[in-house]
C-alpha cells in the first residue's frame, strides 16, 4: 500500500493520477473529484483561491492516508489538492483508493476526503458575485456563529 | 500567648546539617546561576528577618560553603532538621524562628512575604499547606517561642519528624500563592530540571519566528515576522500578537503548530521556534 499526499498548483488530470492505483489484487477502484460550485450559503461564487501551510499539511494529509490503510484493507490510496486560482467547475481535491473489494474502497474514500476537509491545513477563500470575498468557516467564526457538521473546525483526535 | 510572642521578632534559620544522601552531594553548596542555595537561601530570610543564621552540625562549621554565615550549631545528640529548630529557640528564646530548608530552589521573596504577613503569633506555628499532599509544610515555616515547650516535649518522647510535629500542634496552615514554590530538589534530575528552568527563565526572550496563513495573514498585513518575546507558550504569544495585530478569531477558534507539528497552547517555546497560528481549515 502506497500512501500519497500531494499539492498541485495548476490543474492536473486524474486520469494519471488513477494509473497509479491499478494493482492486480484490485476489484475496484473509487475516486472522489471536488469541484469548485457556484454558490455557497447563499451566495453565488465567482471562483476562489486555496492557499496551504504545506509543510504542517503533507505531514497531516499521509497521516490520513496511512490511517484510512489501517482502518480498511486497501491496496493503493491518493490524494491532490489544488492550489491557487480556480475557475467555477475547476477540480479543487482529488481522492483515489483501490482496493480488493467495493465496501472498502467506497468506505476508506469517504474517510479520507472527509477528513482532508477537516484536519489539514487548507483555506479557502472565496470571492463572491457581490464584490465581496471571504475565508470560508472564517469569517462566520469570527462573529460568533457557532459552526456547524460542515464547518467543524478542530476535532478532537 | 502572651505579650511578648506578638512583639516577638522574626529571626531566620536555613537548615544546612543535611546529609544529602539522594544527591549524593553536598545539597547546600548545589548552585544555581552560579550561586550556593545556601547562600541564596539566606539572602531571601536577610531580606524579611532581624537576624539569619544556618543550622549546622557541629563537623561543619569549618565548611567553605558555611564559615562565612552566622551559625548556630546543633545540640550534641541532636538529630536531623528538628535539631536545628531545637537549637534555635534554645540559642533565642525570645525570638519566632522562620525556618528554611536550603533546597528550595524555586522559593521566591513573595512566597516568604505572604507567610510573614499571614503569621498568626496565637498559633504554635504558621506554616504552608503542601501542594501536593495538603499536609503542613514544616521547612518553611514561623515557629513562635512559646512553642518551644512542645517540640522540646515532642523530641524528648522520641519525635524526630517537623512534619509530624506540626500536624499535632496547633498550626495555622495557608495556602501556597505559587503552587511550586516549596518544590525541593533530592536527585540530580531534579536539579537539573529546576537549572533548566532558571537559565530558561533568566535568557528572558526568545526568539521566534511566526508565520501567517490566510485570513490572519491578510489581518497581520504579513506572511511571518521575527520577534523576541518573553511569551514562554504560544498561548502567551497569541495574546500578545494579538495585542498589536486586528485578529477576529480568538485562541479557541484556532490551532497551533510549532516547527511544523501541531503543538498544545501551554507548550514550552523555545528559541528559534517557528509558530504557525491555523486558522480554521476548508480544503476540499
Amino acid at each position: 500500500m502506497q500512501g500519497l499526499f500531494r499539492f498541485c498548483d495548476v490543474d492536473f488530470d486524474p486520469a494519471a493520477l488513477r494509473a497509479e492505483l491499478i494493482d492486480p489484487a484490485a476489484g475496484g477502484y473509487v475516486a472522489f473529484e471536488g469541484w469548485v460550485r457556484n454558490h455557497n450559503e447563499g451566495q453565488a461564487v465567482t471562483r476562489l483561491e486555496y492557499e496551504a501551510y504545506a509543510e504542517l499539511a503533507v505531514k497531516e494529509g499521509e497521516r490520513i492516508l496511512a490511517e484510512a490503510s489501517q482502518r480498511f484493507p486497501l491496496l493503493r490510496a491518493a490524494c491532490v489538492h489544488r492550489l491557487g486560482e480556480l475557475e467555477i467547475g475547476g477540480l479543487a481535491v482529488w481522492v483515489g483508493v483501490s482496493a480488493a473489494h467495493r465496501d472498502e474502497a467506497f468506505a476508506a474514500c469517504r474517510y479520507i476526503i472527509d477528513e482532508v476537509k477537516h484536519r489539514v491545513p487548507i483555506w479557502k477563500k472565496e470571492y463572491y458575485v457581490s464584490g465581496d470575498s471571504g475565508w470560508v468557516n472564517c469569517e462566520r467564526c469570527a462573529h460568533g456563529t457557532t459552526p456547524g457538521a460542515d464547518h467543524r473546525t478542530h476535532p478532537v483526535r | 500567648m502572651n505579650q511578648m510572642d506578638k512583639n516577638a521578632p522574626l529571626f531566620g534559620l536555613v537548615l544546612a546539617g543535611g546529609a544529602s544522601t539522594r544527591m549524593q552531594r553536598d545539597k547546600a553548596a548545589l548552585a544555581y546561576a552560579g550561586k550556593p542555595q545556601l547562600l541564596r537561601a539566606c539572602e531571601l530570610l536577610q531580606a524579611v528577618c532581624a537576624q539569619t543564621f544556618i543550622s549546622v552540625r557541629a563537623d561543619q562549621t569549618d565548611d567553605p560553603v558555611r564559615a562565612a554565615l552566622p551559625q548556630i550549631v546543633d545540640r550534641p545528640g541532636g538529630h536531623g532538621p528538628i535539631a536545628g529548630i531545637h537549637a534555635a529557640q534554645a540559642q533565642h528564646p525570645q525570638a519566632a524562628w522562620l525556618i528554611l530548608a536550603c533546597d528550595l530552589p524555586y522559593l521566591d521573596g513573595e512566597t516568604l512575604a505572604h507567610l510573614i504577613a499571614q503569621r498568626d503569633p496565637v498559633r504554635l506555628a504558621t506554616a504552608y499547606r503542601s501542594s501536593h499532599d495538603g499536609m503542613p509544610e514544616p521547612l518553611c515555616a514561623i515557629y513562635e517561642p512559646h512553642g518551644h515547650a512542645a517540640l522540646v516535649g515532642y523530641i524528648e518522647g522520641g519525635g524526630r519528624c517537623p512534619r509530624k510535629f506540626l500536624m499535632g500542634a496547633d498550626v495555622s496552615l495557608l495556602a501556597q500563592p505559587k503552587p511550586r514554590a516549596l518544590d525541593n530538589i533530592n536527585t540530580v534530575a531534579e536539579y537539573d530540571e529546576a537549572t533548566r528552568s532558571f537559565s530558561e527563565a533568566a535568557a528572558g526572550e526568545r526568539s521566534i519566528q511566526v508565520r501567517y496563513h490566510a485570513i490572519l495573514r491578510e489581518q497581520a498585513g504579513r506572511s511571518e515576522e521575527h520577534l523576541n518575546t518573553a511569551a514562554a507558550t504560544p498561548a502567551a504569544l497569541f495574546e500578545e500578537l494579538r495585542a498589536r495585530h486586528p485578529f477576529a478569531l480568538g485562541r479557541e477558534q484556532l490551532r497551533v503548530a510549532v516547527n511544523a507539528e501541531f503543538a498544545e497552547w501551554s507548550a514550552p517555546l523555545r528559541d528559534g521556534d517557528v509558530v504557525v497560528f491555523i486558522p480554521p481549515v476548508a480544503g476540499g
